[in-house]
């Protein structure tokens, strides 16, 4: 009698129903916390490499947006001082030179930024500019969507993109930098 | 026939769910295999400076990482303090670039090789001398494509 009861009791098994939760719980965990590190960033194309360096000066003095990147991170746009703060404004009124003046781009397909900076300008400093050359041109593709499809640039389709990158195509051309401030 | 169906009505069909977690623990070992983060142990201090016009890098298995930065406080006896170039797991010269992205090339499929994007992971207080210097040698070994890591400004 006494045996038959031990052994009932050897019988019972731990309940493994559970089990496949706290499996679950641990998975779960896993999945969520290895969030792959997502890496975001600004997309560039650089031209490619040749041994002479492509001479601006043919171009004309209109079309050429110059903007100049010092040690000391200062801005020398078309020759005039100018604050990181403006630059976007005024680059979009170059581009687009919406009252036709005669020292701003012909036509924004011809307009060409030519990015300057010296070997001692910050990386920081230097990124900034482009970004707001960048959100320039990005605003002003913006407002061309929106005036031609009645739609942000964002849900065009493929052709109509097409088509509004190539009335406002993206040209930066850097030239070689300058050796004048102090690396670290 | 009546012996058939009496077998049946006695045996209870409960599926056993005792191997449940022996699957369920397949499918962590998967996820927890798979998912290695081996994103490189980083020799150099790194901080993106923000911006705005962000493009998000899709495909991992086509961007390969390029980190400059002044060494960490681990390094900087050995290294010094000026910025310096990480590639993989170590620190390189920018030279060993273009080895660096032939390396990388190999591994991914030909009809994908066009698509391939450098993504500088570059420290906003290093100064451009050596950026310029990267950025010359990824257009001679023939990557245009590359990405200025940043960070999305919080407005």
């Amino acid at each position: 009698m006494g045996r038959t009861s031990s052994r009932d009791r050897m019988n019972n098994e731990i309940n493994a129903g559970s089990m496949a939760d706290i499996a679950f719980l641990l998975l779960i965990f896993f999945l969520v916390t290895t969030t792959i590190l997502e890496d975001k960033g600004i997309l560039v194309k650089l031209p490619p490499w040749s041994d002479e360096e492509p001479d601006i000066t043919k171009l004309n003095k209109r079309n050429v947006y110059s903007v100049l990147v010092n040690a000391q991170n200062q801005l020398l746009v078309r020759g005039e001082q100018k604050k990181i703060d403006d630059l976007r404004e005024d680059t979009k009124m170059f581009i687009d030179n919406p009252q036709k003046r005669e020292d701003l781009a012909e036509s924004p397909n011809k307009a060409i930024v030519s990015l300057k900076n010296d070997r001692g300008t910050k990386y920081k400093a230097y990124l900034e500019v482009y970004n707001e050359i960048q959100a320039a041109y990005n605003e002003l593709r913006d407002e061309e969507a929106r005036r031609k499809y009645g739609k942000p640039y964002s849900q065009l389709n493929r052709d109509q993109r097409k088509a509004v990158r190539d009335k406002y195509p993206l040209i930066i051309s850097e030239a070689e930098p300058t050796a004048f401030g102090e690396e670290s | 026939m009546s012996k058939f169906q009496k077998k049946r009505g006695k045996s209870s069909p409960a599926i056993s769910t005792a191997s449940l977690p022996d699957i369920i623990f397949m499918l962590l070992f998967f996820f927890m295999v798979v998912t290695v983060l081996r994103d490189a142990e980083l020799k150099v201090n790194v901080i993106t400076p923000s911006a705005t016009e962000l493009t998000k890098l899709e495909k991992k298995s086509l961007v390969n990482y390029l980190y400059v930065g002044k060494p960490t406080k681990k390094y900087q006896e050995t290294y010094g303090t000026r910025p310096l170039l990480q590639l993989g797991d170590s620190f390189k010269r920018v030279k060993d670039i273009p080895l660096f992205i032939e390396q990388h090339r190999v591994k991914v499929p030909e009809v994908q090789r066009k698509g391939i994007t450098s993504s500088l992971r570059v420290d906003g207080d290093v100064t451009m001398g050596i950026v310029s210097d990267i950025k010359t040698e990824l257009r001679k070994a023939g990557q245009l494509k590359i990405n200025y890591s940043a960070k999305p400004r919080g407005e």
